[in-house]
């Protein structure tokens, strides 16, 4: 899935009234999905959300789809590190960093929110892609490029999940194209000790239910009493 | 609730070269449907294309829970769903929409579709006769070769007038220009309208000038149809320029009251 669809957040207040109570109705973990256009907005939206009753914060500075947005801050170990400790003095909740993959080196970003205290990284947002339709002769999307999900990137962020499980020593989540069990085992297996699941919702909104089976299901085949135990125990050829 | 489930696939019939009416029995969703409802398809079980297609309600036959589409040959998504056989199962997610057709059991509406933008209006003018309203239906096509469903029309209309663009069939012209003759004879209480931009558009300030209560169904590209990508935004009405609001087609529509969209 090539998408533009950009950030239409109705801020962090509606998010208050509206989207937290149903949230709260179901006995899940909620982590806030949080994005700026500058390391202030970073902070302040911060402050407001370590008042709430969630239970962490995933820091995007990694969406393609916003002109001066997170993207700037995203892709060097200087400007992660810099927006995340900001973030870190004043958050107490659990800090996770979500990266973008449209870089050279995976791990310097990585690097950058573990040196400043984040509790973990999120790998992998959408790559940078582009389409074009040949009769009209123009991009598909009114954007030009857009971001890149779904089983398409899949091999690129297992690769990525890999080099940043090398790379530092604070947990990964790891996702891009998961839709089954199987696939949800390929990350643990390269170092995600947890995965999620964005595109995938959008063709069959069971799809959790299905990868949690999955997993089960392998765990069983191959005898394995306990699923923490095969993070990052790919053996390298 | 939508419910996702294994259509299966009773009938298949082609009406024109590429255009194809589905019958599936698929009484989880006629039972709650409404007119204006559409509903989402794998048109695969494998991951090419990975997107479903939306593809509205025809018609619905409550007795006997079977569920019509007609569908138009498009790109990839719709030439595979083409070639599925009768008896095979196809996985659908519906009805999807909260904004629906409201039916009238009094007075006269009128209902103008263009293209493949009828297929939807037809379970609507079969719900709005029965109910007891006058239903006058205009359907404007670009050619003789395109004109579809006019018998299937004509028993569900008190009136029915078809045009074509270029004058090869029936009356010559624009659907929109009929509609317009006949307002200034006798206002219907109600427009209902599906069919390509321009003409939604016409349609829309013919009805704001004219003061006619109207539904117009839109369409977008589509991400899920399930209101989770964002994808099928459209402009409320008269939202400021540096902050504009949105409604997203697949939640709030694909039916909106014409004066609050900006098309
Ligand atoms: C609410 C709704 C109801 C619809 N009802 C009908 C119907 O009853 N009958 C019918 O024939 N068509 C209907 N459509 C249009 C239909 O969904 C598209 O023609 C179809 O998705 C094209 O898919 P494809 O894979 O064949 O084409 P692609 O190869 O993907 O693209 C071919 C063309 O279709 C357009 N398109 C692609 N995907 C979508 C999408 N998800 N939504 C809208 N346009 C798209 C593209 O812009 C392109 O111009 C409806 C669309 C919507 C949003
Ligand atoms: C429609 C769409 C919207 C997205 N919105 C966000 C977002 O708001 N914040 C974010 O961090 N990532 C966002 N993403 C990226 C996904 O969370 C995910 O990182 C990426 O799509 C790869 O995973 P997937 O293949 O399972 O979708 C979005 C992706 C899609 C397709
Ligand atoms: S199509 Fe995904 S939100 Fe409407």
């Amino acid at each position: 899935m090539l998408n533009s669809i950009g950030l239409q957040n109705p801020g962090v207040e509606f998010f208050m009234e509206n989207d937290l109570p149903w949230l709260k109705r179901f006995d899940t973990a909620i982590i806030v999905n949080a994005c700026g256009s500058t390391i202030d907005e970073y902070v302040e939206l911060c402050k407001v959300l370590n008042t709430l009753d969630i239970d962490g914060v995933e820091l995007n500075l990694s969406c393609p789809n916003v002109k001066a947005g997170c993207l700037a801050f995203g892709t060097t170990y200087e400007g992660v590190k810099e927006v995340t400790s900001q973030v870190r003095k004043v958050l107490d909740k659990p800090l996770i960093v979500k990266l973008t993959p449209n870089v050279t080196d995976i791990t310097a970003p990585a690097k950058g929110a573990e040196d400043a205290g984040a509790d973990g990284v999120s790998l992998i947002n959408t790559l940078l892609g582009m389409s074009i339709d040949i009769y009209k002769r123009r991009p598909h999307l009114a954007n030009n490029t857009g971001g890149l999900s779904g089983p398409a990137v899949k091999p690129v962020a297992v690769r990525m999940v890999y080099q940043v499980s090398k790379a530092v020593k604070i947990p990964i989540l790891g996702l891009g194209g998961i839709i089954t069990g199987e696939d949800a085992i390929e990350f643990m297996l390269a170092g995600a000790q947890a995965i999620s699941i964005g595109t995938a919702n959008f063709i069959a909104p069971d799809t959790c239910l299905k990868v949690i089976d999955g997993i089960e299901k392998y765990m069983k085949k191959c005898n394995i009493e306990d699923i923490n135990s095969i993070v990052g125990t790919v053996e390298m050829n | 609730m939508p419910v996702n489930i294994k259509a299966k696939l009773i009938k298949k019939e082609q009406l024109k070269q590429d255009i194809y009416k589905f019958s599936m029995q698929a009484k989880e969703i006629v039972d709650i449907a409404k007119p204006g409802n559409f509903i989402e398809i794998r048109v695969t079980d494998s991951i090419e294309p990975l997107l479903r297609r939306p593809i509205s309600i025809y018609n619905m036959e409550k007795d006997t829970g079977i569920l019509e589409i007609i569908f138009q040959v498009k790109g990839k998504g719709t030439k595979i769903l083409a070639e599925r056989k009768e008896g095979e199962y196809i996985d659908i997610i519906g009805p999807l929409g909260y904004g629906t057709f409201q039916v009238k059991n009094t007075g006269t509406v009128a209902i103008i579709g263009g293209g493949i933008g009828v297929f939807p209006l037809y379970e609507l003018a079969k719900q709005t006769k029965a109910a007891g309203a006058m239903v006058n239906t205009y359907l404007g096509f670009r050619s003789k070769d395109f004109v579809v469903l006019e018998e299937e029309f004509k028993n569900v209309s008190s009136k029915l007038i078809i045009t074509t663009d270029d004058g090869t069939y029936a009356e010559s012209g624009f659907a929109i220009n009929k509609l317009k003759e006949d307002i200034s004879v006798n206002k219907p209480d109600m427009i209902y309208a599906c069919g390509p931009l321009p003409m939604l558009k016409a349609v829309q300030t013919l009805s704001i000038e004219q003061g006619i209560p109207c539904q117009i169904s839109l369409e977008e590209k589509m991400g899920c149809g399930l209101g989770a990508c964002l994808g099928c935004a459209v402009k409320t009405a008269n939202s400021p320029a540096d902050a504009p609001q949105y409604w997203h087609v697949c939640k709030a529509g694909p039916v909106f009251d014409a004066s609050d969209v900006e098309i």
